[in-house]
């Protein structure tokens, strides 16, 4: 490997200026930042929908927003919160920034695809917000199921679809670049279980995502025909089938929520030994896991549809093929749990959020095994106790882990630290409102609130009113992080090359990363994971390096 | 002094971890009152996963507390913790105890779904015997939904392989009592075949055998009772059967659990048990009301999208009387 390559002839400055962000950069960090900011974008406007929602419910009855636009709210902030949050910013943000640093590569095998993954996300961002402004925002939730999808709301409706098309394809490009590049650009010397977990998870990610989204897409396309074409491919009364739709939509719907959290487990994988200085306990377990979810993954989505035309061999296949994804999960937090174990724990506003993170997930993760059981979800599918769960895992989870990603890394990206008090008052903020806002949502369910209501029955009231107070809670949490992230990028103290002193490729360049990465490409000495190991002993060195 | 050996610890700490599991799962109070034959069986395998829940939920909390505390870094200290990466016998182990849970709590599901009926939906559709319980012969013989639906009955002519069929205690019987359910925005509407009784709120007797056949008129709706734990989606194109014996008497809400319009949450009636005498009054004092003259001219002929176009604006004033406008105008 010698640095000729990269000294001149490639066409780019020596520095990305800032107007370089807004531009079809093929840069793979370039890309990264551009992910995170746009989705940390949006999960303001679907967290400004929910607040609106929350305000709502503070009341039984329909009296603060119309009932039209309360389904608007609730279809919007679904789909924003996934396709515009959670899945940009946990894919294609630490998914694009972080692997080619951590595997010693320049870039992305395909720059330019990467470039366009990106740039198919704001259109489809602009479509949804854009929809409110054509009557009214589509309104049949992010499940859009017909016939309600095709009766109600047409052009939002059609807007909604094609932008869930552009940001599935927008997921396919970027699944089968991570998988190349993963695949054939690893620096030499690393084997594939020296590969850091992230890595690992992102593969599982993307063989999920290939899998599932032209499915999705497929469906998104028959329902733009049966509203806009006349075709009747779901339309029971001209010979369709309405539980056709549901079946492809979960097919991609349910992997979805792994494509939403597998990537935050990888994310959990490099935050807790770094911060724990000790190696990840059951690396071989954790990787092969992540893979065990993606298999088992694409086999359980009717548990969405145990209430639907459900057949009895179905419920029954898809219970027991919903609990067993308990099994790899299961092994997964015990081995994080165990990396902890014997640690010395230093208490960074990263390691905060993975630890509770790690307390969030296994409350949520007992309510969805508990969802997995057809004859009690048969009880509580589509009312809060459903809602309550898929927070727990999505805001206790994926939230909490891509915060956890941005104060590890942020460092990295930007050549700043965050500022550690402020990032102190955002957790606790965050783990008392997520536990007064998702919790009190079981119990609702339980005893017969349904979800995607504007009006209930008043007895649940007081319940909903902790709710909204918790909701608030959640809403100010933001705001110290978003002041904190904009006054560091700007002026935060200086960060090292490693100011984690952590082990992986990525903290071996300057923060932030020259472009291209590294002057010379690294060398391995070491595992991902090797905290306490005597770096002089002979063994180690042997194993690690590369011949 | 003798130091107390860890696995002592170790046991009084699973005997309190048990102890507090067993009775968080059989005193959460989390569920609504049981109605129906099902409810219990629900109730406990609910209760059962809370008690493993329990446990685990402690256990592993616990162990991460106790890390936080126990292996926080001191002061001054900036090593590495202790350098394992590894064991395979304690990975087995969790890997192996989470498993034989799940294909426990799989088989007990397995169980209770049997039991609650899931296994024999379209059983026995068709009409209901209803002889016993209502002896006045019918006076009404168009119910005017059912001709919306379309001739031949309806509904109710279609097989159903989708919901609950008879339980295991009721198998091989026929319903006692069928009732045709149709969801529509934003009403239910329950018909008793053979009576010509048309209602917006459903009537049943206690500890009958009730059969209900379930299809929706324009978009998906979802039949939910809490207090009976069951809930069955009612699907326009497609009927499906849930059947329960109600075991309470007393008033229960009827919720539509899936979102079907802007008035979604205002789909709400409920569900009255009644002893079997006053169930038989109740079916007494409707067919003599009923007259063939009153009933509701609907606009036949009419697609489902023009019917509700017409309704629209009806919906949008009073979306959660139209089951009572509609019981009234079908006297």
């Amino acid at each position: 490997m010698t640095p000729s390559g990269i000294q001149g002839g490639h066409g780019h400055p020596d520095k990305w200026k800032w107007y370089d962000y807004f531009t079809f950069n093929v840069d793979h960090k370039v890309i990264g930042i551009q992910y995170l900011v746009t989705s940390f974008l949006f999960y303001l406007v679907g967290g400004f929908m929910a607040v609106l929602m929350r305000t709502e419910l503070a009341t039984p009855d329909s009296d603060f927003l119309t009932p039209e636009l309360y389904n608007a709210f609730l279809t919007n902030h679904g789909t924003i919160m996934i396709f515009l949050w959670i899945v940009p910013a946990a894919i294609g943000g630490f998914g694009n920034y972080l692997i080619p640093l951590m595997i010693g590569a320049r870039d992305m095998a395909f720059p330019k695809l990467n470039a366009l993954a990106f740039w198919l996300n704001p259109p489809a961002g602009a479509l949804l917000v854009g929809s409110f402004f054509v009557g009214g925002g589509a309104q049949s939730g992010w499940t859009s199921y017909p016939p309600l999808s095709e009766i109600t709301a047409n052009l939002p409706q059609t807007l909604w679809c094609l932008a869930i098309i552009m940001v599935g394809s927008s997921s396919i490009l970027g699944s089968v670049n991570f998988l190349v590049t993963i695949w054939k650009m690893r620096v030499p010397s690393m084997a594939w279980d020296q590969m850091p977990l992230f890595c690992w998870a992102m593969v599982a990610t993307s063989l999920l995502a290939l899998f599932a989204t032209p499915v999705l897409a497929a469906a998104m396309v028959l329902l733009l025909f049966d509203i806009n074409f006349g075709t009747s491919f779901f339309k029971p009364d001209a010979g369709g089938n309405v539980v056709v739709y549901q079946h492809l939509f979960w097919f991609y719907s349910h992997p979805a929520v792994y494509l939403m959290i597998l990537p935050i487990f990888g994310i959990m994988s490099e935050v807790i030994p770094v911060h724990a200085r000790k190696p990840i306990f059951g690396y071989k377990a954790i990787a092969y896991s992540s893979m065990a979810i993606c298999l088992v993954g694409l086999f359980v989505w009717v548990h969405h549809m145990f209430t639907s035309g459900t057949a009895p061999w179905m419920r029954i296949f898809f219970t027991i093929s919903t609990l067993i994804v308990a099994v790899p999960t299961g092994v997964k937090i015990f081995s994080w749990v165990a990396t902890l174990w014997g640690g010395k724990i230093r208490y960074t506003t990263a390691m905060l959020f993975a630890v509770g993170l790690l307390s969030m997930f296994v409350f949520g993760g007992l309510s969805g095994v508990t969802l997995g059981a057809a004859p009690f979800d048969i009880h509580v599918h589509d009312t809060y106790y459903v809602v309550g769960h898929f927070h727990y895992v999505l805001f206790g989870g994926s939230v909490f882990g891509i915060y956890a990603g941005i104060y590890h890394w942020f460092p990295k990206m930007t050549g700043r630290m965050l500022n550690e008090p402020l990032g102190k008052v955002h957790f606790v903020l965050t783990f008392i409102g997520t536990i007064l806002t998702f919790t009190p949502m079981h119990s609702l369910g339980m005893q017969g609130m349904p979800r995607r209501v504007a009006m209930y029955d008043p007895q649940f009231t007081s319940l909903n009113q902790l709710v909204t107070v918790g909701s608030y809670i959640l809403a100010v949490s933001v705001i110290p992080f978003y002041i904190n992230v904009i006054w560091s990028w700007m002026a935060g103290q200086k960060a090292e090359p490693n100011p984690w002193n952590a082990l992986t490729l990525e903290w071996t360049t300057d923060s932030p990363p020259i472009i291209e990465n590294w002057e010379v490409l690294p060398v391995l000495t070491h595992g991902p994971y090797d905290y306490g190991f005597d770096p002089t002993a002979e063994d180690a060195e042997e194993a690690l390096v590369p011949k | 002094m003798k130091q107390i050996p860890a696995p002592f610890w170790t046991l009084i700490l699973g005997i309190v971890v048990t102890l507090v599991s067993l009775w968080v799962g059989q005193n959460n109070h989390l569920l609504p009152v049981q109605a129906s034959e099902q409810a219990p069986l629900i109730d406990d395998l609910f209760n059962a996963m809370v008690t493993i829940g329990t446990a685990l939920f402690i256990v592993v909390q616990g162990a991460i507390v106790y890390s936080m505390i126990r292996f926080r870094r001191r002061k001054g200290d900036d090593t590495d913790g202790l350098p394992i990466d590894g064991n395979l016998p304690l990975e087995a182990l969790w890997t192996a105890i989470p498993a034989v849970i799940v294909v426990g709590l799989g088989l007990y599901s397995v169980v209770v779904f049997q039991e609650m009926g899931g296994f024999s939906p379209g059983g026995h559709h068709g009409h209901g015997t209803m002889v016993a319980m209502a002896p006045q012969p019918s006076v009404v013989d168009i119910d005017p939904l059912l001709a919306q639906v379309g001739p031949d009955g309806g509904i109710d002519s279609k097989v159903q392989v989708y919901g609950f069929g008879a339980s295991s205690r009721g198998s091989g019987n026929p319903p006692d009592l069928t009732v045709n359910v149709t969801g529509m925005q934003y009403a239910w509407i329950f018909r008793y075949p053979g009576t010509g009784i048309v209602d917006g709120e459903l009537h049943v007797p206690v500890g009958q055998d009730v059969q209900l056949i379930i299809e929706a008129q324009d978009v998906i709706h979802s039949f939910w009772v809490p207090q009976f734990r069951l809930k069955q989606d009612a699907l326009p194109g497609e009927a499906a059967e849930l059947r329960f014996v109600a075991t309470r008497e007393g008033t229960y809400p009827v919720v539509c659990a899936e979102l079907c319009g802007a008035y979604h949450g205002g789909m709400r009636t409920q569900v009255i048990v009644h002893s079997v005498d006053e169930y038989t009054d109740w079916v007494a004092s409707r067919v003599a009301e009923a007259t063939p003259a009153a009933t509701v001219a609907h606009p036949l002929g009419h697609t489902d999208a023009e019917y509700l176009a017409g309704m629209a604006p009806d919906l949008a004033t009073a979306p959660v009387q139209i089951a009572q406008m509609i019981s009234h105008s079908t006297p």
